[in-house]
């Protein structure tokens, strides 16, 4: 292929539009530098891809899909929800050891995963960077150190909470909490009574407007992307904003191919192909910040092979691509009498829990798995649609009257737990390049290995007793079956979407890619500002993290440009 | 994003802001409207497009059945049930055989039983007859030839399902009162009351 090389030198290049990517673009414009931002998937237009607030009868198919995706269990995508994801891309395959299972969500859109996702701002605690127990490395940074830049995250995209003073929960800069729907209000009385704690819910949602932003409308569809970006997205909250500064340039459809580098072994170029035009560009840079999530980036860093980098870029550890790291995931709902002919009232609120469990056995001696996990909670009268009954038709069976009289006594009175827990670190868990396979632009594809131990096995069984206790001490009933005794019912590696590790940080660059500001050890301009930094996967959603971590890394940036150390 | 342009984006979906007494921005509940309201309302008349008369009439015989009318609401045939599921058949092969596959099934099953009357010429008492073998996984033990019927009517069940409560008939049915804009988000403390009168917590 033809290369075509840019007349321009940007000061950085910006691989990613997510929310490493985003928070990059937002602080390094801000500073002042000359951005480029490479996006794999097509413009966000928010007014137009949104689809808040539409019915299900609004559209033909209702959101079965064209083609009935959704029943035939082939939907890629929720109809109504932000776009763009995807778990199988036809033209970018990845590929899984024999045996074995991973899933790969990516999202091909600017704003990637925070269009939709769900919010959930967790801070880590001091305990999750340097661990007691021995079972995972020590992060090169403390809690003591990452504080001010959750401080700053959370100002800036806006998270609900209350000061608790849990260790497990650290308290942030939060804006007002939201009160907890009537499942809720049982739940914590049940929790309370088990001795758990259950507390207001920390959200990435506006429940007061701040930075421009309007405050929340309380719709609950999140979700589907937020058209007055009262829920936080990359996308609307900042690289609109920054394009509107003149210092972002923005280039879509634009998928990277392999980071170029000079003799000397700096990056000066991103190598990316243009979907369009399938033709070969090269964008020239001072720096680079590789935000593409952490597969992507693993797989962005192993694909830039040099006569100086035969492993790859800043490889010489040989840790790109190992450590992988999801959340461990488990899921289990019950219906309760207290609930059934609920009054109807209108519950929406924000999209998923007000109020979550935080873990709290860290002192449990006796508990048969190591580290911990958080406990997600659903319920109250959702919108209806496509599939809301089809487990209470499954259950009830019949037909008639009485069918009709079960679904309105039931509609409302279900809820949901889901755990989301910490994996610890495993050798045969990681991902690599698969020497067979090239995708659609010629680029090779990722092969992942993955596998849990028993360390999340009996985590999952801790879940399920956990989850039971709670529904049955409310009055409440489980719903399905005992989960397969092998298995436990833990998800499938990959499918929590919490990818995390895989461009690990840490101060030995024997045993590490970056340092304490996400910069490669062995490549000075180059930075990673995904979960793939992260040394552990903490029970705490990994969003906050990334942009307080991608805050840190692009400030440092800057100052390392302006001293003329990069 | 400015506030000018993030204005001109809310008042392009219909959505307007003020500025409230505490210098937020809110939105007006009763401004709200929403972006896909233009979108053809379902007309009174629909033709089938994948169905043949008679497999159509038969699927709206059986909506009725599953969720009927009753003194509270009307039920899947007024919502135009068979509509949606003729219409998912249409753009899918392997929908369309489970229904022509299916109704073939219980016309067949009905002529067997009731001395060769279609599904839908059966007399209301004979229908729920057949529906009440096919309604129930348990039935299958007694009579495995049952297992086509139970698996069509699982599939009926659950579409009609969705098809009703997706509708504006089935929507005010479940009393779903969200889907709107509100300036706070509050909970009714009667309805606060009920659930824990009703719990161990009580």
């Amino acid at each position: 292929m033809q290369s075509t090389k840019s007349a321009q030198v940007f000061d950085v290049v910006v691989v990613g539009s997510g929310a490493g990517g985003g928070t990059a673009v937002k602080v390094l414009t801000d500073k002042g530098l000359q951005v480029a931002l490479l996006e794999a998937g097509p413009m966000l237009n928010p007014a137009k891809d949104f689809r808040e607030h539409v019915w299900p009868y609004q559209v033909d198919n209702r959101g079965a899909g064209a083609h009935s995706e959704l029943y035939f269990g082939r939907q890629q995508w929720g109809y109504f929800a932000a776009p763009v994801g995807y778990w199988d891309i036809p033209d970018e395959p990845y590929t899984v050891a024999a045996g074995q299972e991973w899933r790969w969500f990516r999202s091909r859109i600017v704003g990637g995963r925070t269009n939709h996702y769900g919010r959930i701002s967790l801070r880590f605690s001091d305990y999750d960077f340097q661990p007691e127990d021995g079972l995972s490395d020590p992060w090169p940074v403390t809690y003591q150190e990452m504080s001010p830049w959750y401080d700053k995250a959370e100002g800036f995209i806006g998270v609900t909470g209350t000061k608790e003073g849990l260790r497990t929960a650290p308290d942030g800069n939060f804006l007002p909490a939201i009160a907890p729907r009537v499942h809720e209000v049982l739940i914590q009385k049940s929790c309370g009574k088990l001795g758990i704690p259950c507390i207001p819910s920390r959200m990435a949602m506006l429940t007061k407007s701040i930075n421009g932003r309007a405050a929340c409308h309380y719709c609950g569809q999140c979700g589907r992307g937020c058209v007055t970006a009262s829920a936080f997205s990359s996308s609307q909250a900042m690289i609109f904003p920054a394009m509107k500064t003149g210092k972002l340039t923005l280039i879509t459809g634009a998928m990277a191919r392999e980071l170029v580098t000079d003799g000397s072994g700096k990056v000066t170029a991103v190598s990316y192909v243009d979907k369009a035009t399938r033709s070969e560009q090269q964008i020239r840079c001072r720096a680079v910040v590789v935000a593409a999530s952490a597969c992507e980036s693993a797989r962005l860093l192993l694909n830039s092979k040099s006569a100086r980098f035969s492993a790859g870029i800043a490889n010489s550890s040989g840790q790109v691509g190992r450590n992988l790291t999801d959340s461990v995931g488990y899921s289990l709902s019950g219906t309760v009498p207290a609930l059934a002919n609920l009054p109807r009232h209108n519950s929406d609120g924000i999209d998923g829990m007000h109020v979550y469990v935080p873990w709290w056995l860290l002192d449990d001696k006796k508990k048969n798995f190591p580290r911990g996990y958080h406990i997600e909670i659903g319920g109250g009268f959702r919108m209806p649609m496509i599939g809301s009954f089809h487990g209470e038709c499954a259950a009830f069976q019949g037909y008639g009257r009485k069918l009709k009289d079960s679904i309105r006594e039931q509609y409302g009175a279900t809820v949901g737990f889901a755990g989301r827990g910490e994996m610890i670190p495993n050798k045969d868990t990681w991902c690599e390049i698969d020497p067979e396979r090239v995708d659609a632009w010629g680029i090779p594809v990722i092969r992942f290995h993955a596998r849990w131990s028993d360390a999340e096995i009996n985590q999952v069984r801790h879940m399920h007793e956990t989850f039971t206790g709670i529904i049955e001490t409310m009055g409440g009933r489980v719903m399905g079956g005992r989960p397969d005794p092998k298995t436990a019912g833990i998800s499938t590696p990959g499918t929590i979407i919490h990818e995390a590790g895989t461009v690990k940080m840490g101060d030995d660059p024997n045993r590490s890619v970056l340092n304490k500001y996400c910069q490669a050890h062995e490549v000075k301009n180059l930075f990673v500002c995904d979960a793939a930094p992260f040394v552990s996967q903490p029970d705490k959603n990994v969003t906050l993290s990334i942009v307080a971590f991608a805050w840190r890394a692009s400030e440092y940036l800057a100052e390392e440009m302006r001293k003329g150390n990069v | 994003m400015s506030e000018y342009s993030r204005r001109d984006l809310l008042r392009h979906i219909g959505i307007s802001l003020t500025l409230g007494a505490a210098g937020e921005y809110v939105l007006a509940a009763q401004d709200v409207q929403h972006i896909h309201q233009t979108l053809a309302p379902q007309n009174g008349h629909y033709t089938p497009k994948s169905l043949t008369a008679h497999e159509y009439a038969t699927l709206q015989r059986l909506s009725d059945l599953i969720i009927p009318a009753d003194e509270l609401s009307p039920g899947a045939l007024s919502a135009g049930a068979a509509d949606f599921i003729d219409f998912l058949c249409s753009a899918s092969d392997e929908m369309k055989l489970i229904y022509t596959g299916g109704l073939a099934w219980i016309d067949e099953a009905m002529k067997h039983r009731y001395g060769g009357k279609t599904f839908l010429a059966a007399d209301p008492s004979q229908q729920t007859a057949l529906l009440d073998l096919i309604a129930y996984r348990e039935n299958l033990r007694q009579d495995p030839a049952l297992s086509p019927g139970i698996d069509f009517f699982a599939w009926a069940r659950k579409m009609v399902a969705d098809a009703y409560y997706t509708s504006p008939i089935g929507i005010k049915d479940l009393g779903y009162m969200g889907n709107t804009a509100m300036t706070h988000f509050s909970v009714p403390r009667e309805a606060i009351d009920y659930a824990v009168k009703r719990s161990p917590f009580a």
